[in-house]
Parts: structure tokens; sequence; C-alpha cells
């Protein structure tokens, strides 16, 4: 589904990704973990059109990031972090705004905005402005922004940041729910949300890859028990 | 072409939303018509020249206030990434943008033809000129539009997008004008044509020649050109 091939970025002198190379498969939720500042959001950039690599390439679906990057944009639902909404618009026409430009028919547009407000857990406040929001609200809005259009793939950057208990488990109920039928990648800091959710883990430190496995497989390769032990093995000790 | 109608209609009617919209309106009718009524019974003529010469350098502090917010508010909260990661070209955006804001500075316009009427009750109103200075005035409005568009795609902060724009539109009226005293006659020509003053002072006669709508034309056509590579560089 989606293949990254040598990525590397440089921010003038700083290499903030170092060749890094994995794929992710249809239908899998990965969790691209690290510390902060490894590069996971400049990864996401890239994959979304944001930013240019420095050198290497990301394939979505046989389109190439160099040359079909408006199809790979039709493909791909993003939310980065903190999701950073208009804030002076109110939900509905934010999220009206979304649709047209996804290019949903105005028949059906109702409808979908209806079905994501249900789906997040947004219809109560369609009315109000976004800067009214708290800021789990927001980070609903957010969701709601990636997953208008149906987009085959799920990019989320730290959707559970800041959140309270009960919405980083509806947050991440929501993730389960649509995970059965797309291709989620995600990043957490709280490993045990990683655990709980994903088929697949990458862990991303100071912008080199350090590990791609399935959690049974990092625990057998290195003799850990907890995934906290794994993760500080992999990025604290070199 | 579908997404600059979509990106026009969510940015113009952001303008009406905020504040900014009111109190630039406001701000602008209150100086223009100040300064055109104040001196409008002592001239005894009926014509709207007074008016349409005060319009540039109106317009070089008024339209880098509205454009200022358009790339510098989105890159400063981070709606910029949603936005650019959303399916929609470069292109459409910049045009989407710069369109509202050629809108709003015509609905700005709208209430001053109240001066076109009643100045046509006191006297023997000349309509070819004010026709010609509401079409010039458009033009202007919207190749400064374009260069402030420009300068708001310079920087996060709106205040430093504002003082740019604002210097390059008063450049194009003031400065170059005032410039003209003291070069070499052999220059004069070469910077006048640069002078955005002297091209709408020229459609405002009632003039229209090509010359002068092209060089609006190509002034915003550079200067969205220019907002479309600082873009592009930024990723």
């Amino acid at each position: 589904m989606i293949k990254i091939r040598n990525l590397t970025k440089y921010y003038g002198d700083l290499c903030a990704v170092n060749n890094v190379s994995f794929d992710i498969k249809k239908g899998e939720i990965l969790a691209l973990l690290g510390p902060n500042g490894a590069g996971k959001t400049t990864i996401y950039r890239i994959l979304t059109g944001y930013l240019r690599p420095t050198s290497g390439n990301i394939e979505v679906m046989d389109y190439n990031i160099n040359d079909h990057m408006m199809a790979i944009k039709n493909k791909i639902g993003y939310l980065p972090e903190a999701a950073p909404v208009y804030k002076d618009m109110l939900v509905y026409d934010y999220l009206d705004f979304v649709a047209d430009i996804r290019g949903i028919e105005k028949e059906n547009k109702m409808e979908h905005i209806k079905e994501l407000g249900d789906l997040c857990g947004l219809n109560e406040v369609m009315h109000m402005t976004i800067d009214e929001l708290s800021k789990g609200y927001r980070q609903r809005v957010g969701v709601a922004h990636a997953l208008m259009g149906d987009p085959e793939v799920l990019v989320l950057d730290e959707p559970t940041a800041g959140l309270d208990p009960n919405q980083i488990v509806e947050t991440r109920e929501i993730i389960k729910r649509i995970g059965r039928k797309k291709t989620i990648v995600y990043s957490t800091h709280i490993l045990s949300e990683a655990e709980a959710t994903c088929d697949r883990i990458v862990i991303i430190d100071r912008g080199k890859k350090v590990a791609d496995d399935t959690l049974e497989g990092l625990q057998k390769s290195l003799k850990k028990e907890s995934f906290e032990d794994i993760f500080m093995k992999l990025t604290k000790g070199n | 072409m579908q997404n600059i109608k979509h990106i026009f209609r969510k940015e113009f009617k952001t303008y009406f939303i905020s504040p900014i919209a009111y109190i630039v309106i406001s701000v602008f009718l209150i100086i223009i018509g100040w300064l055109f009524f104040s001196t409008f019974f002592l001239e005894k003529q009926a014509n709207l020249t007074k008016f349409f010469s005060l319009l540039p350098v109106t317009f070089a502090f008024l339209i880098p206030a509205v454009t200022m917010r358009l790339f510098s508010e989105e890159i400063n909260i981070g709606s910029y990434e949603l936005l650019i990661t959303l399916p929609v070209s470069f292109r459409d955006i910049i045009l989407g943008k710069f369109l509202a804001a050629v809108a709003f500075v015509t609905i700005m316009l709208i209430p001053t033809i109240v001066y076109a009427i009643s100045t046509s009750f006191i006297g023997d109103l000349d309509w070819g000129p004010v026709i010609g200075g509401y079409l010039g005035a458009v033009l202007l409005g919207a190749s400064f539009s374009a260069v402030g568009l420009l300068a708001s795609s310079f920087t996060r902060n709106q205040v430093v997008a504002f003082i740019i724009g604002m210097a390059i539109c008063f450049s194009l009226t003031l400065l170059i004008d005032f410039v003209l005293f003291f070069i070499p006659d052999v220059f004069v020509g070469f910077f006048q044509y640069l002078s955005a003053n002297h091209h709408f002072q020229n459609i405002a006669k009632g003039v229209l020649d090509l010359r002068d709508i092209i060089y609006f034309v190509s002034l915003a056509f550079i200067a969205l050109y220019g907002t479309y590579l600082v873009i592009e560089e930024k990723k």
C-alpha cells in the first residue's frame, strides 16, 4: 500500500530523517513511535505533501509523491499534531468546506457530515465556533477532517495528546472502529495504547529507524518483557 | 476551478466573521469621505477628481490590512498544514484568496457611489471619468491585493506582512512620484511607467488606454506568481 524508500530530510544542516525505509500494508494499523524530535512528524509531512524530501521516495498505491501528489492527497486523511483548525469558523461550516474541497457531491454532503458528526460525537457542537470548543472537541473536529471523504489511508499524528483519560479511550475506540476498513499510520507517546491498537510497530530515533516488527517479535528478539523496556533500550541506549 | 470557488467562499466569509472587515470599511469611508468633502464646496467643481486622486494612497495602507492575514494567520496557527495537505493545488489556493480580497475591496468601494450620486444633484456630473475611475479603482485594488498577498506569504507575523505590503504599495504610489523630481529627464518616462498612481490617474480621467490596464494586470500577475514561488519554496 505505502512504500517508503530511503527517505531523507534535512532542515538546513539538521538531519531530521535519515535514510528511513519501511512498508505499510493494506488494512494495517501501524504505530510510528519514537521520542520527541525523532522525525515522526517530518515523515508524516512528507507523506501528506506538506514537505518535500531531500532525497528518497514514497509510493502510495503506485502513485509517486514527486509526480502524483494530488492523487495521493485524495487517498490520505491527515490529522496534524494538535489539530490546528480555523478558529473563527463554525464546526459545520468548517466540515462543509473540507467536504467541498474533497469533492463530495451536494446531495451526499449533509448526510456525510452527519455521519462523521455521529462517529466523532460532534453533533451537539456543530453550530459553535471552533474557538469555543474544548481541546478534546477540537481534536474530534480534526479527526472528522481527516475522515472526510472516506480516504483509504489515515495519518494521525498523536491523536490522543493532551486529552483526558475518557477522551483517550473514546479516540482509541474510534481508531479501532475505523481501522477495520482502513490503513492507519499513527503515533502516540502512550505505549500501552500502541500495544492495544496496532498491528505493527516502527520505532524511529534521531531520524533513523531502529525497529520494525510486531510487539511479540520485538519482545522475542530483545528478550524484554515490557514495551517500556523495549522502547527505552532502543531509543536511549545509543 | 471548483476549488477556487470553495477557497474564495471560505475566505470571503471569514472576512465578515472577524471584526477586521467592518473596521477597515469604516476607516476607509471616514478617511476618504472627510478628505473628499472637506474641500469639496470650496473648489466649486461637480466632479470626483479629488476623490479618485486620494484612492491610491488610501488603498496603499488599507489593502495590506485586508490581505495581511491571508497566509500569515494560517502559517501562524498551523491551519496552513491542513490546507496544503488537502487535495487542492497552490494555484487554486492563491487565486481563491486573491479573488476574495478583490471582492472585499470592491464591496468597500460600493458605498462611495453615494458621493457620485450626490455630486450629480449639485452640478452637471460627467459620468465618463466616474465609471473610468471605478474601473481603475478595482484594477488598482486588485493589483495591491496581489502585492499584499505576496507580503502575507513571506511571514507568519501579520504585522510584518502589513508593513511589507504597505511599503511596496507606498513605493508604487508616492515614492516613485516623489523620485520624479530628482532624476534626469531621460529616466522620467521609465519611472513614470512604474508608478501605479500615474496609471490610475490616466484611467480616472476616463481614458481607457491598454497600457494602463496591462500595467495593473502584469503587476497582479507578478505578485501572484511571486506568491506561488514563495509557498512552493516553503516545502
